[in-house]
């Protein structure tokens, strides 16, 4: 009875992540990365994965240390975790998905600065378990990576006529333009009007 | 390297806007920038703590992290570099001018997560500039910050005096806005 209780938190903290916490469409967290890497599927999806990856390790460690790490120094202390961990993820992607880390570029080292792992560190890790804070992580970072990865998608279809990488045979009546930077920003504010409709309610 | 410090500067203030095409620094960009003013002061903080950065960060990369063959620090290093220099900034300018301080005052702790001043670091170095293409780089890169940021806060002062519908309220209003922006800036692209 107990046990099953407890179950259902754990997937509560994920489910929150993806919808009622969804970090780009509710939190309006980290909005760099979600327009700069979202010019395909693919480069959305992977974007999403390396936060995530960074975001459920610093979320762990830094819950493991919260107690060693004097009150007025543990901003520049988590951001050492963090960027210990962006290193550890870039050079794994360097070294195995050469061609994503290409395209994604400047982005991957810039997850540091991504508001939502510092932010998910300060206001969750610090103060939760260590179990709860690794689950509040793939919770925000699967909801962060199904927005980046729609994003991506409606961008690529709109833009190159194709999806995941697949032509649709439409290419040549494609505006390029959504690829480009003015329609990230363009896909992103009419998503957001989306979801504002019809799921935040 | 044979690039022109004229191609530079237009390059990143227009061509490359660092906002609305290399989509760096958009947290303050929508946060920051709904009056006019506020927007100024963010770009003057925002300036002062990149030629600084630029200025530490190429030197650190040059004189430390390239002999010892420890490229591979540069994350870390350089994130603790901004935010002890946005500390360092905030201290001084307290000293040394109250009045300024007042002004820039609440914008600095914000510099040290706006992704662009790390991200300029992180491009001046891939593009191999040296130390003055690099100050030049950052310098106008951050002019091109203020510049979108005030542009847009101007047509954001307007904007709130429209009935926007409820469902485009906010943030997808500005990034509506934003787009429409950025497509004017691509009429800069093959200036350079």
């Amino acid at each position: 009875m107990l046990r099953k209780e407890v179950k259902m938190n754990k997937l509560n903290i994920i489910l929150r992540g993806i919808v009622k916490d969804n970090p780009t469409f509710v939190l309006v967290l980290g909005m760099c990365p979600t327009l700069g890497t979202t010019t395909s599927a693919m480069n959305g999806m992977g974007m999403g994965v390396a936060t995530m990856a960074v975001l459920t390790m610093s979320n762990m460690v830094i819950s493991l240390i919260k107690n060693l790490i004097p009150d007025k120094v543990r901003i520049p202390a988590f951001i050492v975790v963090i960027a210990s961990f962006v290193t550890v993820i870039q050079m794994l992607m360097q070294a195995f998905v050469p061609a994503l880390y290409a395209s994604l570029g400047v982005f991957i080292p810039l997850i540091v600065v991504n508001c939502i792992i510092l932010g998910r560190a300060e206001a969750f890790a610090s103060k939760n378990g260590v179990v709860d804070s690794i689950f509040d992580g793939i919770g925000i970072g699967i909801g962060f990576t199904l927005s980046l990865t729609v994003i991506g998608a409606v961008r690529e279809m709109l833009g190159s006529g194709a999806i995941f990488g697949m032509p649709l045979g439409i290419s040549d009546y494609m505006p390029l333009v959504f690829v480009l930077a003015p329609g990230g920003f363009f896909v992103l504010g009419y998503l957001m009007v989306l979801f504002n409709k019809f799921i935040k309610k | 390297m044979e690039i022109s410090y004229f191609a530079i500067i237009i390059g990143a203030i227009f061509v490359n806007n660092v906002v609305l095409a290399q989509f760096l620094g958009i947290c303050p960009f929508l946060g920051v920038s709904s009056k006019v003013e506020t927007s100024l002061g963010m770009g003057a903080a925002v300036t002062f703590v990149m030629a600084l950065t630029a200025v530490v960060a190429w030197s650190i990369q040059t004189f430390i992290l390239d002999p010892l063959g420890i490229g591979y620090m540069q994350t870390i290093v350089f994130i603790l570099v901004i935010a002890a220099l946005v500390q360092m900034v905030e201290i001084m300018l307290k000293k040394v001018s109250p009045s300024l301080y007042q002004a820039l005052g609440i914008f600095l702790p914000l510099i040290t997560t706006n992704c662009a001043v790390l991200g300029v670091a992180i491009l001046m170095i891939q593009k191999e500039f040296n130390l003055l293409q690099s100050v030049t780089y950052s310098v106008s890169t951050a002019l091109g910050f203020g510049l979108a940021l005030v542009i847009f806060a101007g047509i954001r002062e307007r904007l709130e005096l429209d009935g926007v519908p409820a469902a485009l309220k906010g943030t997808p209003i500005a990034l509506i806005t934003a787009a429409i922006l950025a497509m004017a800036f691509m009429g800069f692209s093959g200036l350079v």
